[in-house]
């Protein structure tokens, strides 16, 4: 019994049972391609998040977002007070994740390649592009790009799923995908 | 003499008060049998508070009940997670490590002042935490990710709950020496309480990596230190916290074995193979912090491809073998008794009537299913793109520590009534209903917030209405369907659970004593045994001899390998379609 020492002292080399070793092989076998599965998708799957990281100081990353708001803004996002913005397909974009928005408002064209700059200007936030499902860890501090592809257009929103303090379930920010050449 | 308030041992020089145990023959040291007490009533008690806390958490995510307000929904969640997950999971963890410590190996505890330290340690520091919880200014989640700040004694409060558990383990370790060298046992100890062992070895990982984080952390919410660098802070946090599920995995594995033991006289399959699964939970374990930062900026691929694979998923096949070897145990066990007909006899006459098996089985089936299954495929480290932070990681957990872990914990306090706190379980008809209503109301909360995470619903939100957003949104439909059958469910979970409170507390204050007479009786109903456990020369020495065929359970294994492979590849075609990413 499980709750007795082993009735034989010499435990170690008793057999195993058939059925065992069958399912003990199975299983590792899985496992071993669970784990080629992940190294697969790096060479040959399309979504894989990027490792560009850089340091850089809170106000700083500030300035660089609002200078590329500056840059590419073609107006407002209705009534809410939102730059929108619209830079070219290839470029640099950039969201500022603070408390408690995502600022600006992006717009992008679908299938074409962003490098998407996330950063916080504060606490940690949840980068939550809705409703694609697409989730990213957003630190102060740190300036991850990662390059995106929209691939259908519409309207998507950003919801910040790191819970950042009593404003957490507002914060909100907003991507709309437009059709190639359009829109700017 | 079962009732006799013990009789004066003197075991290795050293006097200890002992009784012996009517149903096991065992010597129960009763300084030990003071601490299992004092730890188990430790833990339904935080049970009962997070209970509570949780049905209030589940209400207010139900968006057509919506009962709190926000900044009290945040307080209530970060004291739910804290008062389950640590407090009560951890109080009983204690029990645990006595029980199979000196308990199983016939042995007096070592140094019990020290364990009542312990204890008073973690009492001091679970109240601390959450009287601070309660002042309303340190709503930063269990996890206390920086730059959250909580003050200072919320902290302050989990480095002496630590401190206290490290004591405890310490205690145990000493008393498998104790054991040792007083010859308390024969060969080598006995499965369950390498179980523990697992177990312990990884408590004192966990408490280590809880230092590091939580001190520095203190000092700075106090002011003394000027900067915690966030990624850090969550890869050393999670050293602990994930580490710390191990200790509950290889505990409630630990508890599975022993109630299979103790109600059916089953023996493990093979004492080899089951040992190993639990020693790889040692080795490869504690690199699994890594799962928890799969889509944080900062770390190399080749980093989370490693740590989350645990080195080729080494660890997750321990898990896989203990998921046929209980079965098979059981299996073994059964047939031996003579339930031999076709696949399934020896399951479909099972003690179903017990709560203590019903609850052991269900955990089983549970924590295979929903938690193994979806912690895997959510630990991959393409896949937890589409999951990071929704609602999909407290599907996963509740599946894991509350259907599984939970609800094995309840299942042997059907068995600590009547062995430990010599009292037969109060109201038995309600007893065995009661994992069922709290294992369905558990394996419900868990799927439900697995589908609404991957509908996308963010995890610790607490509208998702976005009402008082700028920039609105609206989640599918479905999304509140899901919310509000999680909240159907919880009201469930809550009964099974306020259940499981009520009669642990009645049958301890109010139950019959137990005495030899109806020691075996108390334990519940039990399946016939042919041959009584124990006399070996007719049933073999090892579980396998001479039922190493076992139809029923590779029935099981094959289900369950399907339905995860399945669910795997399903998962990696949604991510195909997500937006391109590199
Ligand atoms: C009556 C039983 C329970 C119910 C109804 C319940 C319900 C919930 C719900 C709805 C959430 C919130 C998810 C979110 O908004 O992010 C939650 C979080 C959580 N639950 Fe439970 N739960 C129960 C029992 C337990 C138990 C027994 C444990 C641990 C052993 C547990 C551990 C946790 C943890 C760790 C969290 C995460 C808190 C956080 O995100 O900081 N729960 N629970
Ligand atoms: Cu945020
Ligand atoms: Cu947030």
């Amino acid at each position: 019994m499980a709750v007795r020492p082993p009735e034989s002292r010499v435990w170690w080399n008793e057999p195993v049972a058939t059925g065992e070793l069958v399912w003990i092989g199975i299983a590792f076998l899985w496992g071993l391609f669970m784990f080629f599965m992940m190294i697969y998708w790096h060479l040959e799957g399309k979504q894989n998040l990027s490792a560009e990281v850089y340091r850089v100081k809170p106000d700083r990353y500030v300035k660089k977002v609002e200078a590329f708001v500056e840059q590419y803004r073609i107006g407002d996002e209705g009534d809410t007070g939102y730059p929108l913005v619209a830079p070219p397909p290839g470029s640099d974009v950039y969201l500022l994740a603070r408390l408690w928005e995502f600022w600006p408002v992006l717009q992008l064209e679908k299938g074409q390649s962003y490098r998407l700059h996330l950063s916080s200007a504060d606490w940690q936030h949840g980068f939550s592009l809705q409703p694609v499902n697409l989730n990213i860890q957003v630190h102060p501090g740190l300036e991850h790009i990662v390059t995106i592809t929209p691939t259908e257009s519409g309207v998507f929103s950003v919801v910040c799923n790191e819970f950042c303090g009593a404003g957490h379930h507002q914060m909100t920010g907003r991507i709309r995908v437009v059709e190639p050449g359009q829109g700017r | 003499m079962a009732t006799a308030a013990g009789e004066i041992g003197v075991i290795g020089g050293i006097a200890a008060k002992f009784r012996t145990c009517p149903v096991t023959a065992l010597k129960i040291d009763l300084a030990a049998e003071r601490l299992i007490k004092a730890n188990a009533v430790a833990a339904v008690v935080f049970l009962a508070i997070g209970g509570v806390l949780g049905l209030l958490v589940a209400l207010t995510r139900w968006p057509a009940v919506h009962l709190l307000d926000s900044d009290t929904f945040y307080m209530v969640l970060t004291a739910h997670g804290l008062n389950v997950l640590l407090f009560w999971i951890i109080f009983f963890e204690m029990a645990i490590l006595y029980f199979a410590s000196a308990v199983l190996l016939n042995c007096r505890l070592a140094a019990p002042q020290f364990a009542w330290i312990a204890f008073v340690l973690m009492v001091a520091g679970a109240l601390l935490t959450d009287f601070t919880v309660l002042q309303g200014d340190s709503s930063v989640m269990f996890t206390s990710y920086v730059p959250l700040r909580a003050s200072p004694n919320f902290y302050l409060g989990l480095i002496l709950f630590a401190v206290g558990a490290l004591i405890g383990c310490m205690v145990f370790f000493g008393t498998l020496v104790v054991a040792r060298e007083e010859r308390t046992y024969e060969g080598s100890v006995p499965l369950v309480t390498f179980g523990a062992i697992a177990a312990a070895v990884i408590a004192v990982f966990t408490i280590a990596s809880g230092a590091i984080i939580l001190i520095p952390t203190w000092l700075w919410s106090l002011g003394y230190i000027g900067h915690i660098d966030t990624l850090m802070y969550k890869l050393v946090w999670w050293g602990m916290g994930h580490s710390s599920q191990q200790i509950n995995v290889s505990a409630h594995v630990a508890v599975w074995y022993a109630i299979a033991a103790i109600l059916l006289g089953a023996k493990p399959l093979s004492e080899k193979v089951s040992r190993t699964a639990f020693l790889f939970y040692i080795l490869f374990l504690q690199l699994a912090s890594a799962h928890h930062l799969l889509v944080e900026p900062g770390l190399s691929s080749e980093w989370k491809v490693f740590n989350t694979s645990y080195a080729l998923y080494l660890a997750v096949l321990g898990s896989l073998i203990h998921g046929m070897t209980v079965p098979g145990a059981i299996e073994a066990a059964q047939r031996r008794n003579g339930y031999v007909h076709g696949m399934f006899e020896w399951l479909r006459r099972a003690p179903w009537g017990n709560p203590a098996f019903s609850g052991m089985f269900l955990s089983l089936v549970m924590f295979g299913f929903i938690g193994g299954i979806s912690g895997v495929v959510l630990g991959t480290e393409q896949l937890n793109i589409m999951m990071h932070n929704t609602l999909y990681v407290p599907g996963h957990f509740h599946g894991t520590v509350v259907a599984g872990t939970t609800l094995a914990f309840m299942a042997l306090t059907y068995l600590v009534l009547p062995l430990i706190f010599r009292r037969e379980v109060m109201w038995p008809g309600l007893a065995k209903w009661q994992p069922w209503l709290f294992g369905i109301g558990a394996g419900g909360i868990s799927l439900f917030m697995l589908g609404a995470g991957t509908l996308g619903v963010a995890r610790r939100h607490w509208d998702i209405t976005f009402a008082d957003a700028i920039l609105s949104f609206d989640y599918p439909a479905t999304a509140f369907l899901m919310l509000g059958l999680n909240g159907i469910f919880a009201i469930l979970a809550t009964v099974g659970g306020a259940l499981y409170v009520a009669i642990t507390v009645a049958s301890v204050l109010f139950g019959r004593p137990v005495h030899e007479r109806n020691a075996l009786h108390a334990l519940g109903p039990l399946p016939q045994r042919v041959v009584e456990s124990g006399s070996s020369a007719q049933v073999g020495r090892h579980g396998s001899e001479g039922f190493g065929h076992l139809p029923g359970t590779y029935t099981l294994v094959a289900v369950f390998f399907v339905a995860f492979a399945l669910y795997y590849f399903v998962n990696w075609k949604y991510l195909s379609e997500l937006w391109p990413l590199s």
